[in-house]
């Protein structure tokens, strides 16, 4: 396709750019803020970073944010993969029916979704004598997490040669093997795709949350939130900091090794083309 | 291999946590606090068809904005090479790994009274804006917050959109004018509409973007039904109610963009 | 093989329950208004006694209502206000106190007992008590504040702020129209709901806030507000250019107390961080950091003079006097305030 005007397109882009991470900007240059003020800038300070590191509640509610994404990604993959597979033997009839229920949680809205969880927490929790906690959050966030799982799943499924399977096991393999061995490395971009979402959407997560934790968890969004109904820390902002500068460095190390692997599979591709002009 | 059994959990999970919540949901909306069926949850309908036409009427706006934005975006982006793709699409994401309450936040700093943009507005003499706490205010939180959300599909599908129709298109004498309508644009619509979902529905059913930045002065659907649950009016009786009212305005949205796309949009995300 | 592995996915899911059932060794849940307590106490407590305060914090008391009512939630100790409390017990939502476990209470005086919302004093132990007033940054606001109506005739546009609970802030449409906290005529509510209605609808109204107000009046955010007299002690602390007024109509006498809903799970330690909350040097240090009114006699025969006759946190009896306790009203009544409260949260501003 035939670049436009690349400079324009530079520009535009560059202004979205802008936009999306100016309040970023914004955050992390008042979290070294010396004075209270989010707003007005009083001198360089470290201050709010130790204040957040000796703040019990937000580590702890950081702590159970990870807890729960990981395990609920984790649990959310195994489960959602299965029932991927699971579904796609069915006909179409019983697999439509299925898909549109399983849509439910994705399309509905959060607060739908956290307000009816809620309900059946406390109902169920009567009559069984257990009140919102962590239970509850994690299954809360694994219910929302599989859809998107199966929908990640599902299109590598289809891609799948159908004989695959069927020559291993003709080949000796045993049922498991053969998922094991053959189908599983086909799946596997759309799996790690899968868990990578449900682990985004876990730790993004508030509204949720706010309906299904109860008292004795928190989830860093919900300190967060409870924090702007009253005096807003710059504590907040060191989080931020914190968060982003984390997440950038995870996603440069991811890239870096990916690039790097990308390099040694051209050298490899090349070294091949080599011997086989000779 | 074809084998049912390893969906039995999940189905029996999905009736557990998917079905039973949704029929709870449907019983405290027609029943009252003392446990009798009745209507009267549905009898103040007027009062929040003013809430509905305000949530319905802020989430449009948020997403034609994020429409107008992400779809040059996205298609400008496609045009770039594959590293600077990659790229841009990660710094795409990268805010959405912080979480949706900081970046809500970051801009009541912005757009207090004394806040960054009236500051920076002063240096140029400007009188200071009164921006926080108003509809628009909720708007660009929601834009902001929702934006990526738009981008992805769209750019996921025009990234793969096959080049050869347009090189068929333009070999039949379409101009790029053309080429745009009547290839690409109808191309990308299954982008679009799973974008257009991704925003319209978390944009009506906010409470924490009108919360935070709208000072109780926005008052949408998610901040009435908050409110009867785990708010200053509790009454989950009438929260079911409205709940069960925004998930018919849902589905009937669903249906709608579903007469135009091919049941396939959430797909695009991945 | 089959088998075995649907019943390794079904051991899965049910792992979540498990996590269900870990309680955390001795703690004590304690849920309050935000900045209402001096948190360094908490160190003190588990200094003292070996539990841990697991500390939540809501806005309002409806809020709090909301949260008890809805089930789910396991707090072992609240703080609401009188009128909330009174409705609490009506509603059998609070377990009476053992009071052989609190016997720190001796240090109350006498005045704060016994009041109407828990006659018998079977239920609560008081904690703060404080009024309600207009603050207003003085640099902002040229007209004399002295009336409730100054709130509702101002010229400021987008300055006022305003209680986001309905019980205050119908309350005061309520005195700005010379009428009682507490009164059950629909047609004074309505009207009150509408004087909220059209303050909004003209501007004027900046934001609905609780703790928000903090920040907001001390950067100059806002020009006026309504709040509470010991949180205008801790603003102008930080910003000297606030002032206090207790208008004439009279303001809101509020007493907060102490108490323990039914869905307590640790009613000892619930016991034991009550008594400890009784202790003279920790009602000084909270009263010394959120700047209200402590119920305690003995606390304030020992409190710096400078605080114990503050006029803003001890107003004079004439004061007092003009100031209402907000009372229990009848079920009707409240969910009339309900729906006019969403009649006032639906108003916007009207553009002209």
């Amino acid at each position: 396709m035939k670049q436009k005007s690349p400079a324009l397109s530079r520009v535009f882009n560059g202004l979205v750019f802008l936009f999306l991470y100016l309040p970023i900007v914004v955050l992390i240059i008042f979290s070294f803020n010396d004075s209270k003020s989010r707003t007005v800038w009083s001198g360089f300070s470290f201050h709010w970073y130790t204040e957040l590191f000796h703040d019990d509640e937000i580590l702890s509610a950081f702590s159970t944010t990870l807890t729960v994404s990981v395990l609920a990604s984790v649990i959310a993959t195994i489960l959602g993969t299965a029932a991927a597979i699971g579904f796609f033997s069915m006909k179409r009839r019983p697999r439509h029916l299925l898909m549109t229920i399983n849509n439910i949680p994705m399309t509905n809205a959060d607060i739908i979704t956290g307000v009816s969880l809620m309900l059946l927490f406390v109902f169920t929790g009567n009559l069984l004598g257990f009140s919102l906690g962590f239970g509850t959050l994690l299954v809360a966030h694994i219910t929302f997490n599989i859809p998107y799982v199966i929908l990640a799943v599902m299109p590598k499924l289809r891609q799948l040669d159908p004989n695959l399977g069927e020559a291993a096991l003709d080949l000796g393999a045993t049922p498991w093997q053969a998922f094991w061995k053959v189908l599983m490395p086909e799946l596997r971009p759309g799996i790690f795709n899968g868990l990578l979402i449900a682990f985004t959407l876990s730790i993004d997560d508030f509204v949720i949350s706010y309906f299904t934790a109860g008292s004795e968890v928190s989830t860093l969004a919900m300190q967060i939130y409870a924090m702007t109904r009253k005096r807003i820390s710059p504590e907040v902002n060191a989080l931020s900091t914190i968060l982003f500068l984390t997440v950038l460095i995870l996603l440069i190390i991811v890239n870096l090794r990916e690039v790097r692997q990308q390099q040694a599979k051209d050298r490899q591709l090349r070294a091949l083309h080599k011997d086989a002009a000779k | 291999m074809k084998t049912k059994t390893p969906a039995i959990p999940y189905v029996v999970w999905m009736a557990i946590f998917v079905v039973i919540p949704l029929f709870l949901i449907v019983v405290y909306a027609f029943t009252n606090f003392d446990g009798h069926f009745t209507l009267e949850n549905f009898s103040n309908i007027d009062v929040f068809l003013q809430v509905f036409g305000n949530s319905l009427w802020l989430a449009f706006i948020a997403t034609v904005i994020c429409l107008l934005i992400a779809y040059p975006f996205a298609y400008l982006l496609a045009q770039e090479g594959p590293i600077f793709r990659k790229v841009a699409m990660l710094f795409i994401m990268l805010p959405m790994w912080m979480n949706f309450l900081l970046r809500t936040y970051a801009w009541m700093s912005i757009l207090e009274n004394n806040g960054f943009l009236n500051q920076f507005l002063g240096l140029f003499g400007i009188a200071p804006l009164h921006l926080i706490n108003t509809d628009g205010a909720v708007v660009l939180g929601m834009v902001y917050n929702f934006l990526p959300f738009m981008i992805l599909p769209i750019f996921s599908v025009i990234e793969k959109l096959d080049n050869r129709y347009i090189e068929a298109a333009q070999d039949l004498g379409a101009n790029r004018r053309d080429t745009f309508r009547r290839v690409i644009f109808p191309l990308s619509l299954p982008g679009v509409l799973s974008g257009v979902m991704m925003v319209f529905i978390p944009s009506i059913s906010t409470f924490a973007i009108s919360k935070l930045l709208g000072g109780g002065l926005s008052f949408l659907l998610g901040d009435l039904i908050e409110m009867q649950f785990l708010g200053s009016a509790y009454n989950p009786h009438l929260g079911s109610a409205i709940s069960l009212m925004m998930l018919a305005l849902v589905v009937i949205a669903m249906l709608i963009m579903n007469r135009f796309g091919d049941g396939e949009e959430g797909a695009v995300i991945m | 093989m089959k088998k075995i592995t649907a019943i390794c996915l079904a051991l899965l899911m049910l792992l979540p329950l498990f996590a269900c059932g870990q309680k955390e060794e001795n703690v004590v849940n304690v849920y309050n208004w935000g900045e209402y307590i001096d948190e360094s106490i908490f160190d003190d407590f588990e200094a003292q006694t070996g539990i841990r305060v697991n500390y939540n914090t809501f806005a309002s008391n409806e809020m709090l209502y909301s949260t008890l009512k809805s089930g789910g939630s396991s707090y072992d100790v609240v703080i609401p206000s009188d009128y909330m409390i009174a409705r609490m017990i009506d509603e059998n939502m609070l377990l009476p106190l053992d009071f052989s476990q609190i016997p720190n209470m001796a240090n109350m005086d006498a005045q704060y007992l016994h009041l109407e919302y828990d006659p018998q004093q079977l239920y609560t132990v008081p904690y703060m008590w404080g009024v309600t007033g207009i603050i207003y940054n003085t640099t902002m606001v040229d007209q004399p504040i002295t009336s409730w109506m100054d709130l509702f005739n101002t010229d400021l546009t987008g300055q006022v702020l305003m209680f986001d609970n309905p019980r205050d802030a119908i309350g005061i449409a309520l005195k700005a129209l010379g009428y009682s906290f507490n009164t059950t005529n629909q047609e004074e509510i309505s009207q009150a709901a509408d004087l909220l209605i059209q303050q909004k609808e003209k501007g004027q109204v900046q934001a609905y806030v609780m703790d928000q107000i903090f920040d907001k009046m001390i950067n100059n955010e806002a020009a006026i507000g309504t709040y509470y007299a010991g949180d205008y002690l801790t603003m102008s602390e930080e910003n000297p250019d606030l002032a206090f007024c207790i208008p004439s109509e009279g303001a809101n006498l509020f007493v907060d107390a102490m108490c323990v809903p039914t869905c307590c799970e640790n009613y000892d330690n619930a016991m034991a961080f009550i008594n400890f909350m009784c202790q003279n040097d920790i009602v000084l240090r909270n009263c010394d950091e959120i700047g209200y009114s402590t119920p305690s006699a003995t606390a304030l025969e020992e409190m710096d003079p400078e605080m114990a006759e503050n006029p803003v946190a001890y107003p004079p009896a004439d004061v007092l006097d003009t100031c209402e306790v907000y009372g229990g009203l009848p079920s009707s009544t409240l969910s009339f305030y309900d729906h006019e409260w969403i009649r006032i949260c639906l108003a916007k501003v009207k553009v002209h």
